[in-house]
């Protein structure tokens, strides 16, 4: 009989006024029972509309069944059939606009917790299994990716399986882009990550850091070193600033400088660590999105008193998921709504000492479907701070677009790709992620990287 | 890892380390730089690459002693390996069309300022060499920068070598003697990238600076090194490191260079602590 309770099993979690000062795991994760109950919410519909709504293909209620049974090792088979980073997919992936969003139980109370279960699969895989990942068989053709983020690790998993001799490239001293520099250690434990990489390069993917494919080696001499095919999964890497005056001031943080400083270089650690970051008392986040809310929860770690997210539209419309919302409020962020900056202001040393801000009101709607938010008359105000973080985007690293002449791109720097294959307007390389769509989610990438890596196979076996 | 094949010490707090790099060593070309890590949870720096030998397959950096990661990579030996490093980032230097160059280097800028000098003598194009150290102690690559510069003058703060003043008073009376330089590089301490460029802006000489902000990345991910050139914001890793003279706010980048000073200061101490066997395992 299935468990025809309205509600997931509630997830435990760190208390807010606990967690808001410590760097550990917000959200602790299932037990073997709660597990066990919420996977007899499922219903085990025939059409499995859930499936519909995942990018990379889990098949969601055969692993939730298997969960049920008590068939762990099983299950988490099923899941990595098609996702090769479950315990990463769990924690980040936004469930509920996609998988969840298409649940049956959703019509009459909440979705199944499927982003819960799948991550309390992984987890007890990686705690309990003691199965060898066994080399898979190379010998295949070289197939090179260039980065080794979510989309990046993905095409190289798939394509190692298929037996394919892959080595990725990685610009940083560690492996795993976004997942290590950009998503905090609470949100995304930086050590599961590693783990995840470890089965990867245990399934035989060579991974060579310190390699800053655009300068170190051209996609062309990629080529000529023996790679039939490449994967260029570089990611949105090229922060976005405002325009607006005081942005030089001492006291600045892009949210990738930022973000970099305290989860790659392990900042929060620092004098223990000798990579430093600066945290006022008081500090504003600029953006709705969530690597602001990400940006914010450090800030309020590291000690600040206040934190703000200034956003200039309403809540309504906030990009981030909403679970990061509710997770930022629970920790004291102050969100200001209907804000939008138009000055830094600085002291006469050059340090940040406030913000000029003014209120915005709703008009129309914009291109976007959006209502575009008009300044409000009168409205400018100060807000005093000592640090802010500019979180409004980014756009892809234009480093290889810049040292590849043939290789078609959007003006604004995405990579042009067929949509269905991955392939660029280039021979042989292809691409996925936010280097192709700009920054976006790690699921997203990892279904792009799929996508390469089944055509790099097509293309290869033709050839 | 990369391999330390040859250490140098050419000052108190200056040392020169040639190191196995073969990939970097295929690409380098001067003006540009690489970023390194020494230990687990050491900072990356950017160093700029002082020379390249791409049949050895070697590069070379000459730093001074004056944050924890230069302090422990100054302790390293021959032999032994150095954890990361990536390069060559940043964008080469170009020496289009020009005849007759002053290349100053002040202090340790005269380290990064010699792979440029050797490139444009190489290709032919005359060197007037200026290098400047606070007193004769300090100098350093007199000789090497004496083999690709058809003149060069090395003075000093306090005259201790014979030759006292600023590198700005031997260009001014070099400009005044009648030669004409189509291009000045100047390469050193902000404060003195700032005179020269305030000094060739009045001869309308034209003036690459290289600039060297606090990095992590330097390959435009996080725009910590940006600066204000021309009104625009650049960033140095990538746009640079090479810019106009002309065109930087200096005033700015001095002010961004302030940035962790009283940080750097806590990691050296600590570091300083260490060795002493003050905090170990603490």
């Amino acid at each position: 009989m299935p468990n025809m309770s309205p509600n997931k099993v509630k997830m435990p979690e760190q208390d807010p006024n606990i967690r808001n000062k410590n760097f550990l795991e917000v959200a602790l994760g299932y037990t073997k029972e709660m597990a066990i109950e919420e996977a007899q919410r499922c219903l085990q519909c025939k059409n499995k509309p859930c499936v519909n709504g995942c990018p990379v293909n889990v098949q969601i209620p055969e692993f939730i069944k298997l969960i049920v049974e008590g068939n762990f090792d099983e299950s988490y088979k099923t899941v990595t059939s098609t996702n090769s980073l479950p315990a990463i997919c769990g924690r980040v992936c936004p469930q509920e606009s996609q998988c969840e969003k298409l649940c049956v139980r959703r019509v009459k109370g909440e979705p199944v917790g499927i982003g819960r279960l799948e991550r309390f699969i992984a987890d007890w895989y990686m705690e309990n299994s003691n199965t060898v990942i066994e080399k898979s068989k190379k010998g295949g053709k070289k197939v090179a990716v260039v980065g080794s983020g979510p989309a990046g690790l993905t095409c190289a998993g798939d394509l190692v399986n298929m037996g394919y001799d892959v080595t990725i490239f990685e610009a940083f001293h560690t492996p795993g882009g976004v997942l290590m520099y950009g998503i905090p250690e609470f949100r995304l434990p930086k050590s599961l990550v590693q783990k995840e990489i470890e089965n990867l390069k245990q399934l035989g993917v060579d991974i060579k850091t310190n390699m800053v494919i655009g300068k170190v080696l051209s996609i062309d001499e990629l080529k000529e070193e023996g790679f039939e095919a490449i994967f260029i999964g570089s990611g949105a890497g090229l922060p976005s600033f405002m325009g607006i005056p005081g942005e030089n001031l001492n006291g600045v943080y892009s949210s990738n400088e930022f973000l970099t400083r305290i989860n790659l270089m392990k900042a929060y650690l620092f004098p223990n660590v000798d990579t430093p970051v600066k945290v006022g008392k008081n500090v504003a986040v600029v953006g709705g999105g969530n690597v602001a809310m990400d940006a914010a929860r450090s800030a309020k770690r590291l000690g600040a008193e206040n934190v703000y997210i200034v956003y200039r539209r309403s809540e309504k419309e906030l990009p981030a998921r909403i679970e990061e919302v509710h997770h930022a409020k629970e920790e004291g962020i102050i969100f200001k709504l209907l804000t939008n900056p138009v000055k830094i202001l600085g002291t006469d040393e050059g340090w940040v000492k406030g913000m000029e801000c003014v209120e915005m009101e709703l008009g129309e709607p914009d291109a976007s479907g959006r209502r575009r938010p008009v300044v409000k008359k009168g409205s400018e105000h100060i807000i005093d701070l000592e640090t802010v973080i500019i979180a409004i985007g980014q756009s892809p690293n234009p480093l290889i677009k810049s040292t590849t002449k043939d290789l078609a791109t959007e003006e604004w720097g995405g990579i042009i790709v067929n949509e269905d294959t991955g392939a660029t307007s280039k021979e042989s390389v292809y691409a996925g992620g936010d280097a192709v769509t700009g920054a976006a989610t790690v699921i997203l990438a990892m279904g792009a990287g799929k996508t390469a890596a089944a055509a790099i196979d097509k293309y290869l076996r033709h050839d | 890892m990369f391999k330390i094949l040859k250490k140098e010490v050419l000052n108190s707090s200056v040392k020169l380390l040639k190191i196995e790099a073969p990939y970097v060593a295929r690409k380098a070309e001067p003006g540009q730089f690489v970023m390194l890590r020494v230990s687990e949870d050491g900072e990356r720096i950017p160093l700029t690459i002082a020379d390249y030998d791409r049949e050895e397959g070697s590069i070379t950096i000459i730093f001074q002693e004056v944050g924890k990661t230069t302090i422990e990579l100054g302790r390293m030996e021959e032999g032994q390996e150095i954890l990361d490093f990536a390069g060559p980032l940043g964008t080469a230097s170009h020496f289009d069309g020009v005849t007759k160059v002053a290349v100053i280097g002040g202090g340790l800028g005269t380290a990064i300022a010699f792979p440029q000098a050797k490139k444009l003598h190489s290709l032919g194009v005359e060197v007037h060499s200026i290098a400047g150290f606070r007193n004769k102690d300090l100098i350093i690559l007199e000789d090497q920068m004496a083999k690709v510069s058809d003149k060069l003058i090395i003075t000093t703060d306090d005259g201790s070598n014979g030759k006292k003043g600023f590198v700005t008073d031997v260009l001014k009376s070099l400009i005044e003697e009648g030669n004409q330089y189509d291009l000045v590089i100047a390469i050193g301490p902000l404060i003195m990238m700032k005179v020269v460029s305030n000094l060739t802006k009045q001869y309308g000489i034209k003036t690459i600076v290289s600039m060297n902000p606090v990095m992590i990345d330097g390959t435009g991910m996080c725009g910590g090194c940006r600066l204000t050139v021309g009104g625009k914001t650049k960033f140095a890793c990538v746009d640079g490191p090479d810019f106009d003279g002309h065109e930087i706010d200096f005033d700015e980048a001095m002010r961004r260079q302030l940035m962790y000073k009283k940080e750097e200061k806590v990691s050296v101490d600590k570091d300083h602590e260490c060795k002493m066997g003050g905090t170990q395992n603490a």
